[in-house]
């Protein structure tokens, strides 16, 4: 049985509909990622998990104990918030006090787990601090201890590191992962930066328009996304119309005005087109890296022309538009082509296959 | 955590209707015949509108207070732009002097402008000795009077607000006109009044809305000229109650009318541009005749509006009967001060005010509180309903509210909510309390908008309860806010005048009855006396205020 589950979790604001039937399952010691863009549910399904709000429908159980009618003073999670909402009217070490008043220790035993607390976060002898005093990095540290200091069930991270600038922020997302594996404890963090979410999550799910895309290891989402939100969703890639073929795994483009007889290329497919018939319309979701600047007479190339050459150091993409009217993105060597310049593109052999969606719906005029 | 709050919030806004709503309500319903011999009538409103008296005071509380705005924002606005925008010796210290009229009580000020500007006055018999003159050069009567100390006192909400929008302009705004070829003249007209108007818009309902409660300006420099309050309370004292409350009635509704403007202005404030830039730099006066002018001006600016206060101080040490005919008064002793703190005569409405002020401000600091709270947390109907309670008694002229509670609270009618009050010891604080119930309701409600709702979830994740929560990180936080509602609401009622010249008893006479009653004794010393008294335990208020604004 997994340590936390969300069971089919409903939730609505008025008449918006911001979670729909929504579970996941959480081992215990594991790190979960709820990946999505805002508005996805993302924030609302750990609120839900806290006890801030109350899920319409659906059920959370922790360690097999039904846990959803409790108020959240009685859960015994910690959170870290997305502005760390540290007291501002208390010291560094009052902070982290805060929440061990309910064990009924003394004196001694309260300063020395807050302490210990605060060497976690590496911020020893931070205790008479004011909160106003210190950094940014180091205010979202106290707020880690401070969700720590008890030695909670679950650990809630909302957006923990939105808050720090960039050159911060690496380094405190180490720091926040180094913590957070040495107590081993069974976390659930709420993000929209996709580096973020792989790096700290064992696991991540994507969620978009309170619906569960996909829940899976990072490699998973990236090599296997299951929905073409997915895959666009997560890393960079291409989506080009083409149209399903015979045996499994092969599409065609559309045939161009330009190109005299189509291409066919081989390709995954996900999920989602299982039972489509040959000749149904598909997208094709295709990662710069799986694609490659070729020479005119491999069969399987595309002609286009460079529109747009973006170099960002160790690596360079390149914007192609297509005889087609589409445009697909090419990772290169930064002297593989100039802007102007006429090339054919195909598959690459290495990175993730090219991958077959089902075609998104027109949308409403 | 919504189930649980609907009860205590259906019991406080019972409280505050009962308090607040019901004796407005019982005044319109006696107003229009309720209890009275002839039925449900309008004969009470058909007889003031025709008599002239009664809509001509109607007419004069209005244009009243039109002038009075227009007054206050020719002082205001350009002292706030001359504070806001240039630099020069002093600037500080005489940017907090300009506002310091808005922490003297109403009456205070009224008497230390009889005192410098009346006919006796230092003002006047300077200039009457000077000039050689057999009368008085003025007198301190009529509509100008009145309008002098509206301008006087209430050009400081001009000037707050004003500087207040100006602090909050961002600079870009003026520096992309002037890049875009405008002059200052076109800058200042197209760019930087437009985006103040919701500054000016609030400060000018501010001003219409107290000149319009005003009463002691009219009530000591009136003479025959009577205004709704003077007219409202003039009818009281003669007996006329059923005159009175419709008067009332009519006052209260000209007053809702401004607090519905006040309320629509206040919504559209949000018209900003989102993105807070960087104030305008202070230009700096440099020419050493630009920087002396300005010194010189500011420095006369300070006497003048120091002027009240100082005489105050002054006459406080003439004592009684001492002083004639005499440009300047020959005795000053602390003969006055002395006798204020031993004799029980003289001592008695210091106390009386002191535990009347103290238990008023107790109780509304309570009540605003946790309908503040109980508003912040529930933003249905209900907590729309406590909020609109709250802010009632703020928009009503004092004057309409004394009449309602005297009217309300004068029949022993248990089964109904009245109880008779009028004549004991209660019917003062609970008036004050009424007063203070916006400042203390208001004070908390914006400390509560401010404050991180992250921070109550996190003391409930940290297994706080909601006790717990309330004590160690609600209300520690919100002390400043409330401090400084405590503050405001304490001096109201501490040198509360409009509603206790309809209410109080001899054994209950606060300060400001005492005030009048030396005046009238000609005892000006010991009138200046309690004057500054309270204009002592103001500025202390005020100073509280500051710092809780500054958090």
């Amino acid at each position: 049985m997994p340590f936390l589950v969300l069971d089919g979790l409903d939730k609505s604001f008025g008449t918006a509909s911001v979670l729909r039937g929504l579970s996941l399952n959480v081992e215990k010691g594991e790190v979960l990622a709820l990946l999505g863009p805002s508005g996805s549910g993302k924030t609302t399904a750990l609120r839900l998990v806290a006890g801030f709000e109350r899920a319409d429908k659906g059920r959370i159980l922790v360690d097999g104990a039904d846990v959803t009618g409790l108020p959240p003073e009685r859960r015994h999670f910690g959170m870290v918030f997305q502005h760390y909402a540290l007291f501002p009217h208390l010291t560094v070490g009052e902070n982290v006090a805060f929440g061990l008043a309910n064990r009924k220790e003394g004196k001694a035993e309260t300063a020395r787990r807050v302490d210990e607390a605060l060497a976690l976060v590496d911020l020893p002898g931070f205790a008479a601090r004011r909160v106003g005093e210190i950094s940014g990095g180091q205010q979202q540290r106290v707020a880690l201890a401070r969700a720590l200091a008890p030695e909670p069930r679950v650990l809630l991270l909302d957006e923990p590191l939105s808050n720090l600038d960039p050159t911060l922020r690496e380094r405190t997302r180490r720091e926040l992962k180094a913590a957070v594996r040495r107590v081993g404890i069974t976390t659930v963090l709420v993000t929209h930066e996709q580096e973020e979410a792989f790096d700290l999550g064992d696991r991540v799910a994507v969620l978009q328009g309170g619906v569960l895309h996909q829940v899976g290891s990072p490699e998973d989402l990236y090599e296997r996304p299951a929905t073409r939100f997915v895959a666009t969703f997560v890393g960079r890639a291409s989506a080009l119309p083409g149209v399903l073929e015979g045996d499994g795994a092969v599409w065609v483009p559309h045939p161009a005005a330009a190109s005299a007889s189509p291409v066919r290329w081989s390709a995954d497919r996900a999920p989602e087109v299982e039972g489509m018939a040959p000749g149904e319309p598909v997208d094709l979701v295709v990662r710069p890296e799986s694609m490659a600047f070729v020479s005119g007479n491999d069969p399987r190339s595309l002609a286009g022309r460079v529109t747009e050459r973006r170099y960002a150091g160790p690596v360079t993409y390149y914007q192609v538009a297509l005889s087609a009217g589409r445009e697909v993105e090419v990772l290169a060597p930064p002297s593989a082509a100039a802007v102007g310049d006429t090339v054919r593109v195909a598959p690459a052999s290495q990175g993730p296959a090219p991958r077959i969606f089902r075609t998104l719906p027109l949308p409403a005029a | 955590m919504r189930r649980s709050t609907l009860l205590p919030a259906l019991a406080i806004a019972a409280l505050l209707a009962w308090l607040v709503g019901y004796p407005l309500l019982m005044t319109l319903l006696e107003a229009l015949g309720l209890g009275g011999p002839q039925g449900w009538t309008l004969a009470g409103f058909a007889e003031f509108f025709h008599r002239r008296d009664e809509w001509m005071a109607l007419w004069r509380s209005l244009w009243i207070s039109a002038a009075s705005v227009l007054l206050a924002a020719l002082v205001g606005v350009p002292l706030a732009f001359l504070f806001e925008r240039t630099d020069f010796p002093g600037r500080r210290l005489l940017g907090a002097i300009v506002a310091l009229p808005v922490a003297l009580p109403p009456l205070v000020g009224v008497i230390a402008f009889l005192f410098l500007y009346g006919e006796s006055g230092f003002a006047s018999r300077a200039v009457q000795s000077l000039l050689g003159l057999s009368a008085p050069p003025w007198r301190l009567v009529g509509p100008g009077a009145i309008l002098l100390v509206h301008a006087y006192s209430m050009y400081v909400y001009f000037y707050l607000f004003t500087r207040a929008g100006l602090a909050r302009l961002d600079a870009a705004l003026l520096e992309a006109a002037a890049s875009l070829g405008a002059s200052r003249a076109r800058t200042l007209f197209r760019v930087t009044l437009p985006l103040l108007r919701p500054a000016l818009a609030g400060a000018a309902l501010l001003t219409f809305m107290t000149a319009l409660a005003s009463f002691s300006a009219p009530y000591l420099f009136g003479g025959g000229f009577r205004v709704m309050t003077t007219q409202i309370v003039a009818s009281k004292l003669n007996g006329e109650l059923a005159l009175a409350q419709v008067e009332t009635v009519m006052l209260a509704g000209l007053a809702l009318l401004g607090l519905g403007a006040m309320r629509r202005a206040d919504r559209a404030v949000s018209v900003g541009t989102g993105v807070r830039g960087i104030a305008p730099a202070r230009k700096r006066l440099r020419g050493p005749l630009a920087r002396g002018a300005a010194g010189l001006f500011g420095w006369l600016l300070a006497i003048l509006l120091l002027l009240p206060h100082a005489v105050l101080l002054l006459v406080s040490l003439v004592p009684a009967f001492t002083w004639t005919a005499e440009p300047f008064p020959p005795v000053l002793n602390l003969e006055n001060w002395k006798s204020l703190f031993t004799t029980p005569e003289h001592l008695r409405p210091v106390v009386n005010s002191l535990w009347m002020a103290v238990a008023a401000t107790l109780l509304a600091v309570a009540l605003g509180f946790a309908a503040a709270r109980l508003a912040a947390i529930r933003r249905d109907r209900v907590g729309g309903m406590l909020e609109g309670l709250i802010v009632v008694p703020w928009a009503v002229p004092g004057t309409v509210f004394a009449v309602a509670l005297a009217t309300t609270f004068s029949a022993n009618q248990p089964w109904i909510g009245r109880f008779v009050l009028i004549g004991t010891p209660w019917i003062l604080p609970l008036a004050y309390l009424v007063r203070d119930l916006p400042l203390t309701g208001r004070a908390a409600l914006a400390g509560l908008r401010q404050l991180d709702p992250a921070l109550e979830e996190a003391a409930a994740s940290l297994g706080a309860d909601r006790r717990r929560r309330l004590l160690r990180v609600t209300l520690p936080l919100l002390r400043p806010a409330l401090a400084a509602g405590a503050g405001l609401a304490f001096i109201t009622a501490l040198g509360d005048f409009i509603v206790s010249i309809v209410l109080y008893t001899f054994d209950t006479r606060p300060i400001s009855i005492e005030i009048l009653s030396s005046l009238r004794l000609q005892d000006l010393g010991m009138a200046a006396a309690y004057g500054v008294l309270l204009m002592t335990a103001s500025a202390a208020a005020f100073l509280l205020w500051g710092e809780g604004e500054a958090r």
